[in-house]
């Protein structure tokens, strides 16, 4: 036992947890665990931190951390705003499953309740959007408490928590020594596998002739991957992935069959349409990837697997609910399916032909105009990094971040990070900065579009000083493009505040501000050796923002409107179809 | 359609919010609510009564059993389990009108807590739909104020 102040201790029990970089900004009510960890690093302590220009910034860089690295990401604040500001990232957090540890200081505990300067009531504003919350007003519970934040955080399904910690407690004295258990009795996440529902999955899968794996971004944190591309060789059933699963299982494997919802491929959604049976795996049968839920799987059987059972049978009731780690249950239905039938499952070649035939016949398209279209831009920023495993990509949300699902190669799990559930515009700047903390030996590419850009442009900052060089690709069509896509199709053209007004900011003035090193490009024929460019500069240290000037009013296809099922899809030069659908 | 949970969490701060979150969330109300010590130190049982659909009621009951301070839920099954509750009512009771409360009362087994020159405060314990008669047949003489403490229960002993 050491004696210590509390902020001594926040620190120290971060390194107890093998945290080697943590992001966040210094206040007044967080100054003396900063203290802590100047006087840490002096005497020559290994963790690093990243100094946001913003919290939420901070935040994001966590969840790209964690993301990236499967490892969990820490984000510290101040208290009030400090806080206030880090509420988007733990709800992005909560949304995505991905495990965040949120440290915040607190005003004093004589203060607590008096709306005292910088005061905001933290477990309170959170607590929707926390998997659990700590207040913590005394010195001697900090090691226990980050002890057990840390463990739930990473525990059962992944997501945020957050510890709040007053003043006083950090600067009190303790004697410190760090647990080496929690005590949660009321924490139990599922941790075996229920052998008969496994069984009843083999014995399903047998029996299906249409079977579809649908898998979700679960497949990732629970480090499942490799377990599912053996059951998916071995049964020959095709593969979605959702856009948090984008990764989870090979795109460029024969056996992948794309991206469901909204924006997905229309084979995909078809395959789903048809399936009798969906395999669904870590994944939530979101409403983006289900639309209308009485449509969507009509005739399919469901087997799921899913480690939170609140999340079985939620939307879509499952005939054969596992509720596991998926890891384990897919190894098991991998052994079971073994014993039936060693030489593996025939497959069902009526219906894989059926997805090669939706695929060659329904391929995503576009047409090349005048100006640049944002899906030549994805297609080559694919093609520069082709071959390459080390590439882990970013996006904000919208339009541009359908086109990266779409037209993006992830071969890799963590490879692809986006805000999925909740949206969060401007989350790829960041996200990518946390990334590359975690991966120094990868070539991090932000896909982004100009309004979120402006969002969090200013983390760029963040990436040259500390350096964590990345790369951005920056799809400027003057638009927040997927609203002014539902104005065109739903809203009579009526572009009500859309428009991000032409040539100001100056994309690369600001690049060049922040000390990241713009290259424009306003023709097709720079696309390739603008990348090329940036991919060297990139390698040499440097963050390169790739500011592209793209068409206006390119609309990602094909679409299913909110609501509508695979039967409404709307295809590349066929959106009058939007025009029906919102009639009916 | 009303159900009743028992809920055994740690005796911890923010353990209420936690769950009655979860209905406010879903535009809910709680028509009861009774929180107390239970056979073991540090543990309290929360008994709420809500009214919702038996889907919402379904995912309501998983998500709370996933927060970190729940030790346990369970529905409380109307004939599976002993329930009661204590109402305090303040009645309007003018001296010609004493004799006919104090007949209702003995019925239901309510007692005179406390008693005024125009009023009584009726005490009742009973099985919650009980004290709702109650209520009813003295409703017309007057209630003044009212409180109930809200229903709590436990599983019968013979299904133990």
């Amino acid at each position: 036992m050491t004696r210590m102040t509390g902020a001594d201790a926040i620190i120290r029990s971060l390194e107890a947890e093998g945290v080697d970089v943590c992001f966040g900004v210094p206040g007044g009510m967080i100054i003396d665990t900063y203290d802590a960890l100047y006087r840490a690093i002096a005497n020559g302590s290994k963790l690093r931190h990243v100094l946001a220009r913003h919290e939420q910034g901070a935040g994001h860089m966590a969840e790209g951390y964690a993301r990236a690295s499967g490892r969990v990401g820490v984000a510290i604040a101040t208290s009030g705003p400090g806080t206030t500001n880090l509420v988007t990232p733990i709800a992005d957090a909560w949304m995505d499953s991905t495990p965040l540890v949120c440290v915040t200081g607190q005003v004093p505990s004589a203060k607590i309740g008096t709306d005292a300067f910088q005061e905001t009531n933290a477990t309170g504003i959170t607590l929707p959007i926390v998997k659990h919350s700590w207040l913590v007003q005394k010195a001697n519970e900090i090691p226990a408490t980050i002890k057990a934040a840390f463990h739930v955080a990473q525990t059962g399904r992944y997501g945020p928590v957050l510890v709040d910690i007053t003043k006083d407690a950090q600067i009190a004295e303790l004697d410190f020594k760090y647990p080496d258990h929690v005590d949660l009795p009321g924490w139990n996440p599922p941790r075996k596998v229920n052998h008969r529902q496994i069984a009843a999955a083999a014995k399903a899968i047998l029996e299906a002739d249409k079977p579809v794996f649908y898998v979700g971004g679960g497949i990732i944190n629970g480090e499942a991957t490799a377990e599912l591309l053996e059951l998916a060789e071995f049964t020959k059933i095709p593969v979605v992935t959702t856009l948090t699963g984008k990764g989870g299982f090979p795109d460029s494997h024969p056996l992948h069959a794309g991206h469901p919802g909204m924006h997905g491929m229309k084979y995909s959604n078809l395959a789903l349409n048809r399936a009798d049976l969906v395999i669904a795996v870590g994944t939530r049968f979101d409403d983006r990837v289900t639309g209308n839920v009485s449509a969507f799987a009509p005739n399919a059987k469901v087997i799921h697997f899913e480690v939170d059972a609140a999340e079985i049978g939620k939307i879509r009731e499952a005939q054969i609910p596992i509720c596991a780690p998926l890891k384990p249950a897919l190894a098991q239905l991998s052994a079971e399916l073994r014993k039936q039938i060693p030489d593996g499952r025939e497959g069902d070649t009526d219906w894989l032909n059926r997805i090669a035939e939706w695929k060659d016949e329904f391929p995503l398209r576009y047409e090349r105009g005048d100006k640049i279209k944002p899906q030549e831009v994805l297609e080559a920023v694919r093609d520069a990094t082709e071959g390459r495993d080390d590439i882990v990509w970013t996006t904000g949300v919208g339009q541009h971040q359908m086109w990266a699902m779409q037209y993006l190669n992830c071969n890799q799990p963590r490879t692809f990070i986006s805000s999925g559930g909740l949206g969060t515009m401007g989350y790829g700047v960041p996200a990518a900065v946390g990334a590359k903390a975690a991966r120094l030996d990868a070539t991090v590419i932000c896909v982004d579009g100009d309004g979120c850009f402006q969002m969090t442009s200013k983390e760029l900052t963040t990436a040259v000083l500390h350096n964590l060089p990345i790369i951005v690709v920056l799809i400027r069509n003057g638009y927040l493009g997927m609203v002014r896509q539902w104005q065109e199709m739903f809203y009579g053209e009526r572009y009500s505040q859309t428009d991000l007004t032409g040539p100001i900011p100056d994309y690369s003035k600001m690049a060049e501000a922040f000390g990241a090193l713009p290259i424009s490009v306003t023709g097709s024929d720079e696309i390739a050796p603008a990348l090329e460019q940036a991919i060297t500069e990139n390698a040499a240290g440097r963050t390169v923002v790739v500011n592209v000037l793209c068409s206006e009013d390119e609309k990602v296809f094909p679409m299913i409107p909110a609501g509508a099922s695979a039967a409404d899809i709307i295809e590349y030069g066929s959106h009058e179809k939007a025009k029906e659908v919102e009639a009916r | 359609m009303k159900h009743t949970l028992s809920v055994l969490v740690e005796d911890k701060p923010g353990a209420l919010s936690r769950i009655s979150n979860l209905f406010a969330r879903r535009g809910y109300n709680i028509e009861s609510l009774a929180v107390g010590q239970t056979e073991r130190e540090g543990v309290s049982r929360i008994t709420l009564r809500v009214d919702c659909a038996e889907h919402s009621l379904e995912q309501i009951t998983k998500q709370i059993h996933k927060l970190v301070n729940v030790l346990r839920i369970t529905e409380l099954i109307p004939d599976e389990a002993v329930e009661r509750e204590i109402a305090l009512f303040t009645v309007a009771a003018p001296p010609e009108r004493r004799g006919e409360l104090m007949a209702f009362a003995d019925h239901y087994g309510a007692r005179v807590s406390d008693l005024g020159p125009q009023e009584i405060v009726f005490e009742m314990v009973g099985h919650p739909e009980d004290l709702d008669s109650f209520e009813e047949l003295v409703r017309p003489y007057g209630i003044k104020e009212m409180v109930r403490t809200g229903r709590i229960g436990l599983s019968r002993a013979v299904r133990r």
